[in-house]
């Protein structure tokens, strides 16, 4: 299967692209990994007439940290992610997200913005992205904005990137020493979207009370959703099995997934609550926590 | 759209529709057809080559244009003449194909696998080229041909 | 020489060496030759226009928009084929026939409607979006049991205005009702094979070329039986067959997927001879799911009887096959369920019956032989489900189960009650290998511990046996050409030689294979042995590469025609050792003369005389042609056993474990043998945990492309281990009987068998495949609330 027939404009600076997205409005699309868009556009479920790719822009695949953020440039792609070992010994969370967003080959193209941008409902970094609190910065003609997550993932397939706007950056808190999180996913295999998905970070307080929570699932709504009841019941509160167990019940309680090949409803929703109590436990055992009662 | 492309030391100057994929740049206008496509949901991985040496990209969920001023090796550029790159001596002494479709992809995913990787374990073998379908050997022996083929290409370091 | 006590297996000269693939050169440099690797000067594309509709009347097409399109050169539609005569081909056994392109209707979802062609690919699918179709939906049957019913007609066209398309059956039915009947313990249980798709990683296409003014249509095909396609091409299109030529190329995986003649094919062909340039046209992965051969598809109902101890008494199978709108089953014209009879497996029946009732639903046509020997799969998987089931029953063992009730060593052959003569086995020793080899004890020891602690953990046995090597003529034919498959040698002066055959490997490693056969029986080098297939102008006439009837097939055509060179080479050894052609033996690969030690000539030596020093009065040269037509099937067997975990919290199982020994008689090239086993149970895993090709109720398949149809990645693929017994053929010139099968039809039920196994503490007695972790949950939480009725309310809240 093949494309419609496109005009493509290679944008070597920001100014270019946004530029060009204004010159073309709505036909335009920009072009990250091209890992959704251009599968999509071979089925022709998408027929932008102006494909603007902003990889020749230099210097937009950064990952780096500062002002307590990670910074993850809109060229950061997700391989860079998965093998950068500051991630690993700090950011538990993305890390174990990494290694399961597609399959190996598409995550050495697919982008972690473009990702966020394209806000399927079943993706993954928009669970992680609301686990840990992240903001996404957006430019458009009447300037940058940064927009928390909760307010970025706006339905299925859509966000707060507006028309003529792009999205330059993920901004990620960095966790302090006694913070971790964990992702689960269930998959049908590599390469599958998620048939259910949770993200967990937690906090921990000096007296093991904890002192932060994020707590979010996808494929469980038209985008991924935030438990807050969970969070809740987290914060503050000693970690223990009943604990968990309650706030797992609140991920099952929200979660709205749709019945398809892989899996009816009552299933997906099952899952749900397993996933995010399996995930505080990972997380809890990453910060030494010893058997939960 | 005049676009300029190294493929495997060669440069290829074309005029492409901005559409045309990678894979059948290689494979209609390059008359490279080692990079096979088997699938439209960029599935598969049978049309996987490596950009700029160090990327493995599925061909055809990439536009030719995006490889201007780009360097693509693909399974035909693998061997030196006569001499077969480790990686594919592995595969044929371990039998790591069979109907052979899936092979330069698998040949490519490994070739940039080991770059970043020169001693994988089974496992991480396993992790990294599960972007890539086979249908007839059940993977076991393609495993066992990355792990020959690390073998022999780590005493010296890695060289393009 | 060294003298043992034992007398050793003479070894071997060519046969039995794990020698390296000779075709695996060309792969492993990217210059393989696929189909769609060949461009011709001036060649055109072609793409399809598909029918949205599972069911629907055509009431016209336009195809004004279409033609108007750049570069678009022809839109071919059913009623263009019907005037030209192609409207409608027969299916692959002749017993019905089937549209080209919808006319009048569509009557499954993503039916080919029409063909446009362009000068590029991207042309080609721009113009089909815009072919105008006006379809009006019709009420569509996905189910065969509400196919059943007739309430309403699929295939009006028909003379008979039925849904049903057959009724077959085998065995005593009174017999077998009786004994049944009269069983102590007994069994009776619904078993689907769900539908699925070979979807080798090469789709199906065609170059059809009719260009250059001579009348010959060449056609680039992925065929995995290119004699018989060009035949039918011939009987379909009236072009005489020495006008036709098909080219099989390098095949990227076919699996089954690759046997039928589909519309594209055709269709592409038609273009070809309208416009007088190349037409090429290769699949979309779509196309590939959701037109080409399916297989499967069976609704079995499996009754067995026992005595209480657990002696097996009787067999009853009576299935419901649903072959969607055509009766486009590859089976042999004889067989219209296949080798089904086999269903008695392994197991010793005093009296066994089956049958069988095909219906039309509107879903697409096929039932196709997936890297089966046509429903065998179907077949072991119902006997060996069934025979954990009655275990299960009676609360015996599975493997003491089988060990009681196996056909005896001494039994071959062995007449099944179901009509097959089954040439040779040794079903105990197999199985007991496997248990000796997994630790079988020690595994249900840890079974035991674990359910103690309340973890799931299941073994699962099936003691397959298969028919293959489709077969004699007098029994197998398809539209009336005999199944029988040919071999052509020549030796050239300075022996090495060619071999040409009527098979077409797709991956089997034909190329070396065949050599090793030739060596060994010429003592010649099989590095000097040059293996061709698939050009109908070249290869001599077979049926092609299906239903693991190449080794058992052509591989014996292979050995008699080099035993007919090796006939002709006697005399010229005599000529050249001026001895009587009675003294000359074959001994240690040469010629000698008897009684005279060190008089002898090697075949090398014989091959150059036979060109510069031929017998006087006889026909120089060294070559031989030979027409084999098996006496009998061949029936290879194994016993293979999984280990499972199953995770109850969310469905998930892990394959811990999974060794398979197989008795696949004479081993050619245990290398490749092994790697034939890998992949088997490779697809066998991918059925039984995650492919299907799904219908909702209104007829639309759900699984149209990798993405709903699931391909296992190398993580999720288990390691595999294997073993083999060997008992050779009686019968097969070589004594071998074909491998590249037995691995998908045999662990399916090993899969199936291990996880129920784990679950048998919660009261699951089955699960339909594929197990994805949403079935098995559900199964889990199912039983557990059938164990605790009274208290299961909680579940509930959310209803
Ligand atoms: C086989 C396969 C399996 C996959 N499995 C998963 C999976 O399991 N989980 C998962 O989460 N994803 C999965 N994906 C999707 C993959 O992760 C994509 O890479 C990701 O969703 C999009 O990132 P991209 O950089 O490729 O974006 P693109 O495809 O380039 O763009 C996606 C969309 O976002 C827009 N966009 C991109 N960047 C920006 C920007 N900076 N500003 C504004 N708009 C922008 C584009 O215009 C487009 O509409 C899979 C993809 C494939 C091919
Ligand atoms: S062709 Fe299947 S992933 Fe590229
Ligand atoms: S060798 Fe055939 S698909 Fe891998």
């Amino acid at each position: 299967m093949f494309p419609a027939a496109f005009d493509y404009l290679p944008a070597h600076s920001v100014d270019e692209a946004l530029a060009a997205l204004l010159k073309h409005g709505a036909d335009a699309r920009i072009l990250a990994g091209g890992q959704s868009l251009i599968p999509a556009m071979r089925f022709r479920l998408a027929r932008p007439t102006v494909l603007v790719d902003i990889n020749p822009i230099a210097g937009l695949a950064y990952l780096r940290e500062e002002n307590g953020a990670l910074l993850m440039g809109a060229g950061a792609r997700d391989f860079a992610v998965e093998v950068a070992p500051f991630i690993k010994e700090r950011y538990h969370l993305i890390f174990d997200a990494a290694a399961v967003v597609a399959d190996p080959i598409v995550r050495q193209s697919g982008t972690i913005v473009g990702s966020l941008c394209h806000n399927d409902p079943a993706g993954d970094w928009g669970v992680v992205a609301l686990a840990a609190r992240a903001e996404v910065v957006v430019r458009g003609n009447a300037g940058t904005r940064v927009v928390p997550i909760d307010d970025f993932l706006i339905d299925s397939f859509t966000t707060a990137v507006g028309e003529g706007e792009m999205a330059l950056e993920a901004r990620f808190p960095t966790p302090n020493e006694r913070t971790s999180g964990s992702y689960q996913k269930i998959e049908r295999k590599v390469g599958d979207f998620a048939t259910a998905a949770a993200g967990v970070q937690l906090t921990l307080s000096a007296d093991g009370t904890i002192a932060a929570a994020g707590v979010a699932i996808g494929a469980a709504g038209p985008t991924a959703k935030r438990v807050v009841e969970a969070e809740k019941i987290l914060l503050g509160a000693r970690p223990s099995i009943a604990v968990l167990r309650a706030a797992a019940a609140e991920a099952k309680e929200i979660s709205d997934p749709i019945a398809d090949t892989r899996g009816d409803i009552e299933f997906k929703r099952e899952m749900a609550g397993v996933l995010v109590y399996r995930g505080l436990l990972a997380t809890l055992k990453r910060l030494q926590q010893g058997e939960l009662h | 759209m005049i676009i300029r492309v190294t493929v495997n030391g060669t440069e290829f100057v074309r005029d492409v529709e901005p559409r045309t994929l990678l894979a059948y740049f290689l494979r209609e206008h390059c008359g490279l057809t080692g990079t096979h496509v088997g699938c439209d949901s960029s599935s598969c991985g049978v049309c996987v080559v490596a950009i700029d040496g160090d990327r493995a990209v599925k061909s055809c969920t990439m536009f030719a244009v995006q490889a201007d001023g780009h360097e693509i090796t693909t399974v035909e550029g693998l061997a030196q003449g006569a001499a077969l790159h480790p990686l594919q001596q592995a595969f044929w002494d371990c039998h790591g194909l069979q109907c052979g479709y899936c092979t330069p992809g698998m040949l490519m995913a490994s070739y940039v696998l080991l770059k970043h990787h020169p001693n994988p374990s089974e496992p991480e073998i396993r992790e990294a080229l599960a972007g890539n379908l086979c249908r007839c050997t059940g993977y076991q022996n393609i495993i066992t041909s990355v792990q020959q083929a690390a073998a022999e290409m780590s005493p010296q370091p890695v060289e393009a | 020489m060294a003298m043992t006590t034992d007398p050793p297996v003479q070894e071997r000269h060519a046969i039995g060496q794990s020698l390296k693939r000779k075709e695996d050169p060309r792969f492993i440099r990217g210059a393989g030759r696929y189909v769609d690797d060949i461009v011709l000067p001036g060649m055109l594309y072609m793409a399809l226009v598909h029918s949205p509709y599972p069911h629907a009347r055509i009431n016209g097409i336009d195809k004004t928009a279409a033609l108007a399109m750049p570069g678009v050169k022809a839109v071919i539609t059913g009623e263009d084929l019907v005037n030209a005569g192609l409207g409608w081909i027969p299916t692959f056994h002749g017993y019905d026939k089937q549209m080209v392109l919808a006319v009048g209707k569509a009557v499954y979802q993503y039916q080919e409607v029409a063909g446009v062609i362009a000068t590029s690919r991207e042309a080609a699918l721009d113009a089909a979006e815009v072919v105008d179709v006006d379809y009006e939906p019709l009420e569509v049957i996905a189910d065969p049991f509400v196919s059943m019913r007739d309430t309403l007609i699929i295939r009006d066209d028909r003379e008979n205005k039925t849904n049903h398309i057959y009724h077959w059956e085998v065995g005593d039915r009174d017999k077998t009702d009786a004994a049944l009947a009269a069983s102590e313990v007994q069994i009776d249980e619904r078993i689907e094979f769900q539908r699925v798709h070979p979807a080798p990683l090469e789709p199906c296409g065609i170059v059809a070329d009719m260009s250059g003014g001579t009348g010959r249509l060449t056609m680039y095909l992925t065929s995995q039986a290119p004699h018989a396609h060009r035949t039918v091409v011939s009987m379909v299109t009236g072009i005489p067959e020495d006008k036709i030529r098909i080219v099989s190329p390098d095949i990227g995986g076919g699996f089954g997927n690759k046997v039928p003649v589909y519309p594209g094919y055709v269709v592409a062909t038609a273009a070809s001879v309208i416009l007088g340039v190349p037409v090429k046209w290769i699949e979309t992965r779509t196309e590939n799911l959701t037109c080409s051969g399916f297989a499967r598809d069976y609704h079995m109902r499996v009754q067995i009887g026992a005595t209480a101890a657990g002696n097996i008494t009787a067999l009853k199978v009576t299935t419901v096959a649903d072959h969607g709108a055509f009766d486009a089953v590859a089976d042999p014209s004889k067989y219209p369920a296949g080798l089904f009879g086999i269903v008695t497996g392994s197991y010793d029946f005093p009296t066994a019956f089956t049958e069988l009732d095909a219906y039309f639903t509107n879903k697409a046509p096929g039932g196709v032989a997936y890297r089966c020997s046509f429903r065998v799969t179907e077949a072991s998987y119902a006997i060996e489900r069934g025979m954990d089931m009655l275990a299960q029953r009676l609360g015996m063992d599975a493997a003491e189960f089988r060990l009681l009730n196996f056909v005896k060593k001494v039994q071959f052959p062995y007449p099944s009650p179901l009509g097959f003569v089954y040439d040779s086995g040794d079903y105990h020793l197999t199985l007991r290998n496997a248990l000796d080899k997994i630790g079988y004890k020690e595994l249900r020891a840890e079974q035991a511990e674990k359910r103690a602690r309340g973890e799931y953990m299941g073994i699962g046995i099936s003691t397959f046996t298969e028919a293959v090597g489709a077969g004699p003529s007098k029994l197998f034919d398809i539209m009336g050409i005999k199944m029988f498959d040919s071999a052509e040698i020549r030796i050239h002066p300075t022996g090495s030689g060619i071999v040409r055959t009527g098979a077409r490997h797709q991956g089997q490693g034909h190329e070396t294979t065949w050599a090793q056969i030739v060596a060994e029986e010429l003592g010649l080098d099989p590095q000097n042995i040059l293996v061709e297939e698939g050009d109908t102008d070249t290869a001599p006439y077979g049926l092609g590469t299906y239903a693991s009837r190449s080794t058992p097939v052509a591989g014996g055509a292979i050995a008699l025609a080099a035993r007919k060179v090796r006939e002709k080479a006697k005399k010229i050894a005599a000529h050249v050792l001026e001895a009587s052609e009675d003294d000359i033996e074959w001994e240690d690969y040469k010629f000698k003369v008897t009684g005279v030690p060190g008089k002898s000539i090697t075949m090398k030596e014989v091959a150059f005389a036979a060109y510069t020093n031929p017998t006087p009065g006889s026909e120089p040269g060294l070559e031989a042609t030979f027409y084999y037509d098996p006496p009998n099937m061949t029936f290879p067997h194994g016993a293979y056993i999984a280990v499972v975990d199953v995770d109850a919290e969310t469905g998930y199982t892990k394959v811990r474990r999974f060794l398979a020994i197989d008795d696949c008689g004479t081993i050619i090239n245990p290398m490749i043998v092994e790697g034939q086993i890998h992949g088997g149970l490779t697809e066998g895993f991918a059925i039984a945990f995650m492919q299907e090709i799904r219908f909702d109720a209104a007829g639309n398949n759900l699984n149209t492309n990798f993405t709903e149809y699931l391909i296992p990645t190398s993580l999720e693929t288990p390691h595999w281990e294997t073993d083999k017994t060997v008992t050779p053929s009686p019968h097969h010139p070589i004594g071998a009987k074909g491998v590249g099968e037995s691995p998908n039809v045999g662990s399916p039920a090993a899969f199936v068998n291990a996880v129920v196994d784990a679950l048998a503490p919660l009261g699951v007695k089955h699960i339909e495949m594929p197990l994805t972790r949403a079935k098995v949950w559900h199964a889990i939480k199912d039983a557990r609330a059938a164990a605790s009725a009274p208290l299961a309310q909680n579940g509930a809240t959310h209803a």
